[in-house]
């Protein structure tokens, strides 16, 4: 008995009857015989409930758990429990696009919260609904630039970004006439300088990143005036948690405001499903990408809750929309929304500050072992890059603490594929790792490179 | 009946959320000042209970598969199983860090890697990508990769993606965004591909078609063979839209039509759960020939057995999401097809069709269906005649079922038959579930004729009532 249909023999000899036909095959008679499968496609045979459980546990069981340090785009954040208690509810969980909102209130009002605290974390004016994550988010600013630009086909993103977020605009770009522009960087912040030297009439968009790749918080002083002046938009790609501590995009002047809100009470999932984050200025309002939900009245004059602002959005623009995006991640943002509500403003800010004492810690630590340096002395919160004088040792340290299931880092060239990010590892602290887990990092560390 | 936001109920000085004590020294002002936030954003500060009795009031105010028969065309909204919830949120996949040694995620790696067999045995194709999120995700990055392939042989000229006019918007919008220019394809008076007008839009000019058979008409693409030998002849590909996979489902394969690039939509067909508009997933599989151009890194099995990413893929598109997609959505696509094996799915395919076609014949009676008496695993009626005699429209017709306790059909589309109502019931449903929604079909008609004001003010047992959907546009309030 196939456990996810319901019929019986009878009901199904009673239904084609009313149908019509004799048998099922009968209904795909549309289908020309040459393609018409003969045999069972090539998956296997069923397995019960129980067996497919004890096949894929067992293959959870070649993971492994550790004591984590990796950061670059995916964080290991205390969840509370209630977030997966109100995000496993079978009513969220099992709901399409709210596009009945006389039955889809409770996802519409979720929803417009999570695009109410977007914007105030960011100073932004509108949010989206969600976008799939932070890199892809990157490429659609770039796709929002080139649209609000008439004859632009320039995209200028900092070479500070996270490689995967550069590749993601690269890869949009790809086959279009467009041109990224990937600018270098200086003491590893994007060269603002080298910034204002590309711009021209034909850049659409200044995308910049931080934390960034390397964890440093960046300084845009001045970059939104010299972007604005020239008559682009600036984007800025930041972890939401960051926004805890280090200026908003808005207060740096940015036109767009994207990142991931994994942080914000999304498992780390092997890199998924996370949840990219848009919001913007005004002016932007009607040509951001993806669902928005506004606030309205119903016909009692009660206040409600509807996808709004529709004319932007792919199902009626077709050809003419400059974005295509459908399926959004709005369980994942109803997650961040869920987890923002538990911390509130002092328990984000919290957290953030404990990832920074605890990653200055780490960092004091490790960088005054010998062989091991802070790649640059700039300001950083929850995450760092070491230099290793001599990149072999790198390897070494990471296997090391590797045998203890010690995840020491990101090696940086094993993202960007670049010689010159040898030696270089990129380390995070969440406020999960305790003193404990970082004494024994620095100890193995002092032992290996001694 | 409104319900406060959950900023509506926050307090001064409420909170609930602790965390770990400290156990470094506090360092934290150590961030320079030009560099630090200087606005207070506004969160909500409530406590624990205040959150969960909050969000499970909007989750009674919200409506599942789990809460109702779900016939929204184009969407197969079929049962998401419960035990694939229990995988995915094992905390052997769900801790894992998507960028640690290889070593360490063989389980994540061979749940990828035997995925994407699965997917290659189901459509015909011969290898594929699980990184878009989403199935117009998919669509984005199996055009790129039709983009690449021409570039790459140095054809310059194809700049054209034909799409019926029947397609789902994401169609034009995808081939856009990726530089194409779009020209429709007519349908003839079958609904289907017009064979006629397909070859005098074939040319060197066209790099492919995209395709869903069978077509949002619910109706099977019969010519697809010729299809595919034409636009092969022209020197194009032939792209295959997912959105339609299930009436198919182990019935027949796109590989074997002639199709080069398919994603599919983990979400639809193989059993995902939709969270209220995502997560998705939308792998792409392609034909050997594509195979180079695949976004990396790939997945691959080495001689020992075991796996690893393999980012060596020169003409590869490159990356289109952050990591390797959503990964804890392919978990519960591989529980699907592991519980249903070969035949199970070939079951869900026929029962799709089966539960189409038995609603087709109870209701071709009294609404009409232009579109032939038969379908694959949806049909679309159109209520034109119930406009023109009652006032009635397919929008009150769709209030109604809400008001019956049903997720109404799709709605105006496509957009090819008027006052259209898109139904798809899928395998899951009981014939019991079908009767009476038939029932509830049928009276609507007969409301229709004798108070058609009636339907016009529905919804009245909804929590809101028909909603403003102007001034939500007019003036839009996005944020609290």
């Amino acid at each position: 008995m196939n456990p996810y249909i319901t019929h019986t023999s009878e009901d199904q000899k009673l239904m084609l009857k009313a149908i019509g036909v004799e048998s099922i095959e009968e209904l795909f008679e549309c289908i020309p015989d040459k393609v018409l499968l003969k045999e069972p496609v090539q998956v296997g045979q069923w397995m019960s409930e129980h067996e497919v459980v004890e096949h894929i546990e067992a293959l959870a069981e070649r993971n492994v758990k550790g004591v984590s340090f990796l950061g670059e785009g995916s964080y290991d954040h205390i969840i509370p429990a209630a977030v997966k208690a109100i995000t496993a509810l079978p009513s969220f969980v099992t709901a399409y696009t709210p596009y009945q909102p006389e039955i889809s209130q409770g996802v519409l009002q979720g929803i417009f919260e999570y695009q109410s605290m977007i914007c105030s974390l960011t100073g932004m004016d509108v949010s989206n609904a969600s976008l799939y994550d932070g890199a892809s988010a990157a490429a659609e600013a770039a796709a929002l630039g080139i649209s609000n630009r008439r004859k632009s086909n320039e995209i200028v993103v900092s070479s500070t970004m996270h490689p995967f977020a550069i590749s993601c605009v690269e890869t949009w770009a790809k086959g279009r006439g467009h041109v990224v522009n990937v600018v270098p960087e200086k003491d590893g912040q994007t060269d603002l300088c080298a910034v204002n030297d590309v711009l021209n009439p034909a850049t659409a968009i200044v995308i910049v990143q931080s934390p960034n790749k390397y964890g440093i918080i960046e300084d845009y002083t001045g970059l939104a005036d010299k972007v604005h002046d020239a008559g682009a938009l600036l984007a800025i790609e930041a972890d939401p948690l960051s926004l805890a501590l280090q200026k908003s995009q808005a207060e740096w002047g940015a036109d767009i405001a994207i990142g991931d809100t994994q942080v914000f009470g999304i498992p780390m999932g092997f890199g998924g499903p996370y949840c990219g984050y848009m919001a913007v200025k005004q002016p932007l309002m009607r040509k951001i990408p993806g669902r928005i939900v506004g606030r309205t009245v119903d016909t009692h004059g009660d206040t409600c809750y509807v996808l709004t602002l529709q004319a932007r959005e792919q199902h009626i623009k077709r050809e003419r929309a400059t974005s295509n995006i459908c399926s959004n991640e709005a369980l994942m943002a109803l997650a961040s929304a869920v987890h923002l509500s538990l911390l509130g403003w002092n328990g984000v800010r919290e957290v953030a500050e404990q990832c920074y004492s605890k990653s200055h810690y780490l960092a004091d630590g490790l960088s005054r072992i010998d062989g091991i340096s802070l790649a640059y002395d700039k300001p950083f919160w929850c995450e760092f890059s070491l230099r290793f004088d001599d990149p072999s040792k790198l390897d070494g340290l990471v296997a090391k603490l590797l045998e203890h299931d010690v995840f020491a880092g990101v090696k940086l060239s094993e993202m960007t594929r670049d010689e010159k990010d040898e030696g270089i590892l990129v380390v995070a602290v969440t406020e999960k790792r305790t003193k404990q887990q970082m004494d024994f990092y620095i100890e193995t560390a002092r032992r290996f490179m001694a | 009946m409104s319900v406060p936001t959950i900023f509506d109920i926050s307090k001064e000085g409420r909170g609930s959320f602790r965390l770990p004590r400290l156990d470094v020294p506090n360092t934290c002002n150590g961030l320079p000042e030009n560099l630090r936030r200087q606005n207070t954003p506004t969160l909500p500060q409530v406590s624990e209970l205040d959150v969960v009795r909050h969000y499970t009031k909007l989750s009674t105010m919200a409506f599942g598969v789990d809460n109702g028969f779900y016939p929204l065309g184009s969407c197969t909204m079929k049962y998401n199983p419960k035990v694939n919830e229990q995988v995915a949120s094992l905390s052997g996949f769900t801790d894992i860090h998507p960028l640690q040694d290889a070593s360490t995620v063989q389980g994540c790696l061979g749940v990828m890697h035997d995925l994407l067999k699965q997917l290659c045995a189901v459509t015909g194709m011969d290898w594929g990508t699980l990184q878009p999120c989403a199935g117009a995700h998919g669509e984005y990055t199996g055009l790129k990769i039709i983009r690449s392939y021409f570039l790459e042989k140095g054809d310059v000229t194809r700049t054209k993606i034909l799409v019926p006019e029947s397609a789902h918007g994401t169609n034009p919008a995808s081939a856009a965004v990726n530089g194409f220019e779009v020209v429709q394809v007519m349908a003839d008076k079958r609904g289907l591909v017009d064979l006629d007008d397909l070859k005098s839009k074939l040319g060197p000019d066209v790099a492919g078609i995209m395709l869903t058979n069978p077509s949002t008409l619910g109706l099977f693409e019969q010519d697809i063979l010729e299809i595919a030998s034409l636009v092969h002849g022209a020197g194009g590909l032939l792209y295959y839209d997912g959105a339609n996979l299930n009436a198919i489902l182990g019935k027949a394969r796109p590989g074997d039509m002639g199709f080069d690039v398919v994603h599919l939509n983990l979400h639809k067909t193989f059993s995902t759960p939709h969270g209220g508009g995502g997560p998705g997933s939308g792998p792409v599989m392609v034909k050997k020939a594509l195979c180079a151009f695949l976004p990396k890194p790939d997945v691959v099995e080495n001689a020992n057995g075991d796996y690893s990413f393999d980012w060596g893929c020169k003409s590869s598109i490159g990356k289109v999401s952050t990591f390797w997609g959503n990964f804890l959505v392919f978990l519960k696509a591989y529980a699907f097809i592991l519980a249903m094996g070969g035949e199970g799915l070939k079951e869900c395919g026929e029962n799709a069709v089966l539960n189409a076609n038995y609603i087709l014949a109870r209701l071709k009676g009294m609404y009409d269906v232009p579109y032939g008496d038969r379908c694959m695993h949806e049909f679309v009626m159109s209520l034109s005649r119930l406009k023109e005699e009652t006032g009635v429209t397919a929008i009150d017709v769709a209030k109604g079922l809400l008001d019956r306790g049903y997720h109404p059909p799709t709605m105006y589309f496509p957009m090819i038959v008027h006052e259209a109502l898109m139904i798809e019931p899928t395998e899951s449903e009981s014939k019991e579930t079908l009767d009476d929604f038939c029932d509830a079909m049928i009276e609507l008609h007969d409301i229709a004729y004798k108070d058609a004001q009636s339907l016009r003010n529905a919804p009245e047992h909804t929590v809101i009532g028909r909603v403003d959907e102007v001034m939500a546009a007019k003036n839009p309030v996005v944020h609290q």
